[in-house]
């Protein structure tokens, strides 16, 4: 990544214009050409640098359901639960912790009903408790990653 | 706001991204027989209602170098939630601060804070100062750093 790169990287995670010709202004603000800004998103998207380029959408606005979810699994049997939990696409991710509750994953669901359903079954197949902890309060969202 | 079913196949259609191409939102209406201006108006209500948080990037912040990943918890007073959740929400290398329930006797902790930086000896740095400034040496913690992620992804809609 170089200086360009990386300023379109702290830019364009603050928003994105919704206009006709959104990537020539954007690339306007940036002294790029379109044809530039265009090429190199494809590039950092290739690269898997970028995850995706387009809307960040709100969950529960959507009406849908979001939560927290951690689970304390035994190192040996780590894989096969993680195996296992992965494969519900309502897991959205998925990390390992330093913590007796070990496992933590995000759990999003089209509607909030949907949610202890899931729960229900990932403890079913597992075998394990899940904790779940959906936000209660939110005190604040600014994930921004300056590169 | 009440959402059309045309505004779902809007937000389908563009939940893995934008099209590169100089009018995106023309091409998009395209493929869903609505005219450039109509897709505009609707992803920038949508945008508006706070449906779409934001458009543009989203990172794979590992791949950027983000690799010391911390989820810091606290046991806070019920009473003191508020305020330390303003605080600590506030400083500028927490990514995003929650009340969760806790889920007792298990978990104890009902703040949780993310901060994401480059090398955990720093993180823990941060998390030290902030400790000391803010006067939380009472406030019991833990910082959780995150080890190997098995999926990343957004949620689905559709």
């Amino acid at each position: 990544m170089d200086a360009i790169d990386r300023a379109i990287v702290n830019r364009l995670q603050e928003g994105f214009p919704i206009a006709a010709h959104p990537y020539r202004e954007a690339a306007e603000a940036l002294g790029i050409s379109e044809e530039e800004l265009i090429r190199r998103l494809n590039r950092m998207l290739e690269r898997k640098q970028l995850s995706r380029f387009g809307p960040m959408y709100h969950a529960e606005r959507l009406g849908g359901g979001l939560s927290l979810c951690a689970m304390s699994i035994p190192a040996d049997d780590f894989e096969r639960v993680a195996e296992q939990v992965n494969a519900f696409p309502e897991v959205a991710h998925n990390y390992q912790r330093d913590h007796r509750l070990n496992m933590w994953f995000v759990l999003a669901t089209e509607t909030p009903e949907r949610i202890p359903r899931v729960l229900e079954e990932i403890e079913r197949i597992t075998g394990y408790q899940v904790y779940d902890m959906p936000k209660e309060q939110e005190f604040f969202v600014g994930l921004k990653f300056e590169v | 706001m009440v959402l059309s079913d045309r505004d779902y196949r809007l937000i389908e259609a563009i939940q893995d991204g934008l099209p590169l191409s100089s009018r995106p939102y023309a091409d998009i209406g395209a493929r869903l027989q609505m005219d450039e201006q109509a897709v505009i108006e609707r992803i920038a209500a949508l945008q508006e209602e706070g449906i779409i948080k934001r458009m543009g990037i989203v990172v794979r912040h590992h791949e950027l170098g983000y690799t010391a990943n911390a989820m810091v918890v606290w046991d806070v007073p019920d009473e003191r939630l508020e305020e330390i959740g303003e605080q600590l929400g506030a400083q500028p290398c927490v990514t995003l601060c929650y009340q969760r329930p806790r889920r007792l006797p298990e978990w104890p902790y009902n703040l949780f804070c993310m901060i994401h930086g480059r090398d955990r000896g720093r993180v823990l740095e941060i998390i030290d100062e902030m400790i000391a400034s803010h006067d939380l040496r009472e406030i019991p913690h833990k910082v959780l750093f995150s080890g190997r992620r098995f999926k990343q992804r957004g949620a689905r809609y559709q």
